[in-house]
C-alpha cells in the first residue's frame, strides 16, 4: 500500500491556479525529488500535504487517513515532518529547546501536571531531554545545545532544522531545497547525511531541490513541475533526456 | 579571595535546599512583621501592593513577554476577579464567622476572570499583533461598562466597605504560588509552545504543537492569576469602583512588565518591586518629606506649585516612562534572560548561553 496518495490535488490562490491536477504515490522507502523552475508550484505542493493551506480539490491520504482539512500540528503528529526553503528555526531560542519543541505531540502529560510539575511530568521531560541530545549528537550539533538558534552559522542551521524535524519522529520527511546556499563539498557532504538518514530512521523522503548534482545523485524518482502542471516523472535518466523537460527549463528549442 | 568567596556563592545558588528555606523564612516573616508591629503599618502596606503587582507583572509577561501578544485586557480581569470575590464575601459567604472562605473567594474570582479570559483567548486563535491587543481593548471597555451599568453592584458608585481580609501572609502565600505555577508552565511543555510561537507561530504549528490549545491554557492562567490580584486588591483597599480598574491600571502593569524586561520572570519581579516604589515616592506627602530638607525659598514654591498636584502629575509621568523605557531600553532590566534559581535544573543547561550581552532582542526594533 502506498504510504502517501495525492489524487487529483489542486489549489488556487485567488484566480491564480498554483497546482492543478497533481497526483503523487509514495511507497514506503522511496526517495523522490520534485523540481521545477521557479514558481512552478513546488513548496505549494508541500504545504498543500503538510496542511498549511488547505487544497481546494482533490484529497490527499497518508497511511489511509485523509489529510486535507486537518491543521498542520495534526497532520505532524502524524509523523509527517518537514523543513523550509528558507530556514524557519526558532531564533531566539537555544537549540536544544528547538528540537525538544518539535516533541510537543508525544510529550503525554495534562496542562495541570505541567502547571504543578508533578506526576508524569518529570519522566517525560527528561525523555524529551535525552532524546533531544541523541538527535542533537548524530548531528554533531551536542556541544551548542545551549547556543542560541540564530548564532549558529548558516550550514548549521540547516543542520538544526533537519534534526528539528526528525524530532517528530517522522515516516515522511519532506525537504525544501536542503542544500540551497551551500557549495559542492557541502552537497558532497548533505547527499550523504540524507542517504543515512534514510536508512537510519527508516524515512520516506521527499525533497524539493535545485541542484541537479543532488537529485541525480540520490533520488531514484523525480517529478518535474511547471506552472502547477506535472511535465513528466520517471527515473533520472528518462527525465534528464525529457524533451517538455528541457524545454521547460532552456526554452523552446527550434527545429533543425 | 573574591573569587573563593564567588565559587561558596556559585555553590549556594545550587543548593537544592536554597529555595525551601528561603520560603519557610519569608512565610515566618510575613506572620511575623503584622503579629510583632516589626514594621509601620505604611511599609506593610506597600509590601502588600508589591506583592499584588508582582502576580500581575508576571501574568501579563506570560502574554506580552513569553507569547509576544500584546494585551490590555488585565484591569478587565482584575476587576472580574475583584467583583466576584467582594460579592462572594460581603452577601454569600460569612466570612466573619469562618475567615477560611477568604481564599475560597479569592479562588472563585481568579476562576471567573479565568473563564472570561476564553473571551480572549478564542479571537487569539485567528488575529494576532495589533489586532487582538485592540481586541483586548474593547473587552476591557465592554467589562468597564458592564460594571457601570448593573446597579446591583453598585454601577458607577462601587462597592464601598470592604472587609479588610487580604493580611501580609494571605498576599505572600498566592504571589509565591501564582509566580510558581507560572514559572512551572513556562518550563513545561506547553510553555515551550507559547515560546515557539512568538518565534514563528506557523513553524511551531508544523512541528506539532497544538498553538490553539497553548494559547487557551496560556489566557485562561493568565487571566486566572489576574483575577486572584484583583480579589486581593479589593479586600485590601476595601473599596471597588469600575473607575479604578480602567486602561490606566493596564498601563500601570505594561510599565511594570517593560521595565522589568519582557519573557523573564525575575524581571517582572524586580519590575513591579520597583514600579510600587516609585509610585509611593511620586505620593505627595512621601516627595514632600524626602525633599524637606531644601531650603524653604525652593521648597514652598515647588511643594505648592508641583509637589501637591502631584497625583495629577503621575498620569503624565508613567505614560512618560512607559514610552522612554521603550525607546532606550526595550530590553529592560532582564529582557529575555532569568535569574537561574528560577529555572528547573533539568532545563539550566539549555538556558547556558541565554544570557546575551548587549544584544538586543529581535522584536525590540520591531516595536519600535
Amino acid at each position: 500500500m502506498a504510504l502517501l496518495t495525492a489524487a487529483k490535488v489542486g489549489h488556487q490562490f485567488g484566480g491564480l491556479c498554483a497546482v492543478a491536477d497533481f497526483n503523487l504515490e509514495l511507497h514506503h522507502g522511496d526517495l523522490m525529488a520534485v523540481i521545477g523552475p521557479n514558481g512552478a508550484g513546488k513548496t505549494t505542493v508541500f504545504n498543500l500535504i503538510t496542511g498549511v493551506y488547505r487544497a481546494t480539490e482533490g484529497s490527499i491520504c497518508f497511511k489511509g487517513t485523509e489529510l486535507v482539512g486537518k491543521n498542520p500540528n495534526q497532520i505532524a503528529a502524524l509523523h509527517i515532518g518537514r523543513t523550509f526553503q528558507n530556514i524557519r528555526l526558532f531564533r531566539d531560542l537555544s537549540v536544544l529547546d528547538n528540537v525538544r519543541i518539535a516533541h510537543h505531540a508525544q510529550i503525554n502529560y495534562t496542562p495541570l501536571e505541567g502547571l504543578l510539575h508533578l506526576g508524569r511530568y518529570r519522566r517525560e521531560e527528561q525523555r524529551i531531554i535525552d532524546n533531544s541530545r541523541l538527535l542533537l549528537a548524530i548531528f554533531k550539533l551536542e556541544h551548542l545545545a545551549g547556543e542560541t538558534a540564530k548564532n549558529l552559522p548558516y550550514g548549521l542551521q540547516r543542520r538544526l532544522e533537519i534534526a528539528r524535524a526528525l524530532a517528530i519522529s517522522p515516516e515522511l520527511l519532506l525537504l525544501d531545497e536542503p542544500a540551497a546556499g551551500m557549495n559542492p563539498n557541502e552537497i558532497d557532504q548533505l547527499m550523504a547525511l540524507i542517504q543515512w538518514i534514510r536508512q537510519e530512521f527508516k524515512l520516506t523522503i521527499l525533497l524539493i531541490e535545485h541542484q541537479m548534482k543532488l537529485v541525480m545523485g540520490i533520488c531514484e524518482r523525480i517529478k518535474v513541475l511547471d506552472f502547477g502542471v506535472t511535465l513528466a516523472e520517471g527515473p533520472p535518466k528518462m527525465i534528464q533526456n525529457h524533451p517538455k523537460v528541457l524545454e521547460a527549463y532552456l526554452g523552446e528549442i527550434p527545429d533543425g | 579571595m573574591i573569587a573563593l568567596m564567588r565559587e561558596q556563592w556559585d555553590l549556594l545558588l545550587e543548593n537544592r535546599w536554597l529555595v525551601p528555606i528561603l520560603l519557610v523564612i519569608g512565610f515566618g516573616l510575613a506572620f511575623a512583621i503584622p503579629e510583632y508591629n516589626l514594621l509601620s503599618v505604611y511599609v506593610q502596606l506597600i509590601l502588600m501592593y508589591a506583592g499584588i503587582n508582582i502576580i500581575l507583572a508576571v501574568s501579563l509577561n506570560l502574554v506580552n513577554g513569553y507569547m509576544g501578544e500584546f494585551s490590555l485586557a488585565h484591569a478587565g480581569f482584575m476587576a472580574v476577579g475583584a467583583y466576584t470575590a467582594v460579592l462572594l464575601t460581603m452577601k454569600v459567604f460569612p466570612v466573619a464567622g469562618f475567615p477560611f472562605l477568604f481564599p475560597c473567594a479569592v479562588f472563585a474570582g481568579g476562576l471567573a476572570a479565568a473563564l472570561l479570559g476564553i473571551i480572549v483567548a478564542i479571537p487569539s486563535f485567528k488575529v494576532r499583533g495589533d489586532y487582538l491587543a485592540i481586541i483586548t481593548l474593547a473587552f476591557l471597555m465592554i467589562v468597564k461598562s458592564l460594571i457601570e451599568n448593573i446597579d446591583f453592584i453598585g454601577g458607577p458608585r462601587g462597592i464601598s466597605g470592604i472587609m479588610k481580609l487580604t493580611t501580609l501572609p494571605w498576599v505572600f502565600f498566592w504571589t509565591v504560588a501564582l509566580v510558581w505555577m507560572v514559572r512551572n508552565f513556562i518550563y513545561s511543555k506547553y510553555g515551550r509552545g507559547v515560546l515557539s510561537i512568538r518565534e514563528d507561530e506557523i513553524a511551531s504549528d508544523l512541528m506539532s504543537v497544538n498553538t490553539r490549545h497553548v494559547k487557551f491554557f496560556a489566557f485562561m492562567l493568565s487571566s486566572f492569576c489576574a483575577g486572584i490580584a484583583g480579589a486581593l486588591f479589593a479586600h485590601l483597599l476595601q473599596f471597588i469602583s469600575p473607575r479604578i480598574f480602567d486602561i490606566t491600571k493596564s498601563t500601570d502593569i505594561l510599565i511594570m512588565v517593560y521595565l522589568g524586561g519582557i519573557a523573564s520572570i525575575g524581571g517582572s519581579i524586580l519590575g513591579a518591586t520597583l514600579f510600587t516604589v516609585l509610585l509611593e515616592l511620586l505620593r505627595p506627602s512621601t516627595m514632600a518629606a524626602l525633599l524637606s530638607w531644601l531650603p524653604s525659598f525652593v521648597f514652598e514654591p515647588l511643594n505648592e506649585h508641583f509637589i501637591s498636584h502631584l497625583g495629577v502629575w503621575r498620569m503624565v509621568i508613567m505614560p512618560l516612562a512607559l514610552i522612554l523605557v521603550m525607546l532606550y531600553w526595550p530590553r529592560g532590566i532582564m529582557g529575555l534572560r532569568e535569574f537561574r534559581g528560577f529555572i528547573p535544573r533539568r532545563d539550566r543547561e539549555a538556558h547556558h548561553y541565554i544570557n546575551p550581552q548587549g544584544e538586543e532582542p529581535d522584536g525590540a526594533t520591531d516595536r519600535r
